[in-house]
């Protein structure tokens, strides 16, 4: 590992403008950048911790919407109980990340801010439709989580801004998240596929499939939700959703597989997802 | 690069050291303290022979900033043992054989004493599924998870 300045900020105002620096990285859980760092494809100048500053972990509940702090272990995610009644499918990808020696680790906003299209607790946001609060020196911002992935690994954090908080609003009355894997723990999906239902009297009134490892970045498959809103989840509608979805998505293949099986997988996981979702929702 | 001041608590004594902040928890524990009982296996996280306990949680000390541990309760292997009696854990891993070159048996007996402190009531498929990030090379697996399931039985009991 190469030497770096190391800071532990106790304010976001003075971690912004350490951040804002050239050859900066910020620190949270470390399970991606200590790698990385070890593997020097992370040659950070400075670290700066986020760890000292205060308000940053925890998980509130206020009514009916949830706020996770960005530097929230994904392990406590994973266990809290209003996530897995109210964000079952964030809860259910929290708990597919690495091992619990990781999960004891690593963070919500890291796995997020990394911004690898194949987080695992990513599908499960978009589906809740999650704000991610956002703050710099110059103050704060929020955008919505499916507006802040640029590409692999990209965003549209500006130097110096520093993801603070993920608001969830209202949940949907069912969701579900499946990994499409091989190994069952320790394991980078294939593709993750999240879906988030309302049902009244029978019918559709809302629904948000969340897709990662599909595309450059993490993504909605809008067409396939179109299908299922306002309608009675018929199995033909359902079949119908899992062919928007594939038709939607632009993997590519890698090591792992080929874009044909992401692309098959996307069908036959979406209706999977929305299944169970239907299920969870009629409980 | 400067080093930094850090006072880490490793089972139960204080430690003032000067460490740069490139160095892994598990650099500092093995090279600095010259706790070598934590192992080093593959160094990013997947293999679990580094687990250790930082208040009260198991986690992968290759991937931990000696820097970040400052201030925080740690617990590794040579800890579990009080007063010349070794830990239940430590004794199940003896007494079913669950351990074979013996590699990767701190990590496995440091990841298994937390996961019974949190609920010595999983089930067998809950302690293997709760373990899998923890890797034997000599694949003694049937022999570890006898071992967790005998401690986590006998820990049970001792605590009704």
């Amino acid at each position: 590992m190469k030497s770096f300045a190391f800071f532990e900020p106790t304010t976001l105002a003075e971690a912004s403008r350490l951040f804002a620096e050239e050859h900066a990285q910020l620190l949270a859980g470390g399970t991606d950048l200590v790698i990385g760092m070890k593997a020097y494809t992370e040659t950070p100048q400075s670290v700066i911790s986020l760890q000292k500053i205060p308000g940053l972990a925890g998980i509130t509940t206020d009514g009916d919407s949830i706020t996770i702090g960005a530097m929230t272990k994904v392990r406590e995610v994973e266990l809290s109980g209003d996530i897995q009644q109210h964000h079952t499918a964030l809860a259910e990808g929290a708990s597919e990340i690495g091992s619990i020696q990781i999960r004891n680790l690593a963070t919500l906003g890291g796995n997020i801010a990394h911004a690898s299209p194949a987080a695992d607790t990513v599908a499960g946001l978009l589906v809740a439709d999650a704000q991610v609060d956002i703050a710099s020196a110059d103050g704060e911002r929020s955008v919505p989580i499916n507006e802040l992935f640029t590409g692999p690994g990209q965003t549209v954090l500006a130097p110096g801004e520093i993801i603070t908080r993920f608001r969830l609003p209202s949940p949907a009355s069912g969701s579900h998240y499946i990994k499409h894997k091989i190994r069952e723990v320790m394991d980078l999906a294939f593709i993750g596929v999240a879906a988030a239902v309302n049902l009244d009297n029978g019918t559709i009134t809302d629904a948000r499939i969340g897709l990662a490892a599909v595309a450059p970045t993490p993504i909605r498959a809008t067409a396939a939700e179109n299908l299922l809103k306002g309608n009675e989840p018929t199995p033909e509608l359902i079949e119908q959703a899992g062919e928007a979805a594939a038709a939607g998505c632009s993997p590519i293949s890698d090591l792992r597989c080929s874009a044909e099986h992401r692309t098959e997988m996307v069908n036959v996981l979406t209706k999977r997802t929305v299944q169970n979702a239907l299920a969870r929702a009629r409980e | 690069m400067a080093k930094h001041p850090v006072t880490l608590t490793v089972n139960g004594d204080e430690h003032d050291l000067l460490i740069e902040p490139r160095k892994t928890l598990l650099a500092v524990l093995r090279d600095t303290i010259g706790l070598t009982g934590t192992k080093e296996g593959c160094s990013t996280g997947d293999c679990g022979a580094c687990t250790v306990i930082v208040d009260g949680k198991a986690v992968t000390s290759c991937m931990v900033l000696g820097v970040t541990a400052s201030g925080k309760e740690i617990t590794t292997i040579e800890g579990l043992a009080s007063d010349g009696e070794l830990h239940p854990v430590q004794q199940a891993f003896i007494d079913t054989g669950g351990y074979q070159c013996g590699f990767c048996t701190p990590g496995f007996i440091m990841a298994s004493k937390a996961l019974i402190d949190e609920n010595p009531d999983r089930t067998e498929e809950e302690f293997r599924h709760a373990l899998g990030g923890n890797i034997c090379r000599c694949t003694g697996y049937t022999k570890i998870l006898e071992a967790v399931l005998q401690a986590a039985e006998e820990i049970r009991t001792t605590v009704k």
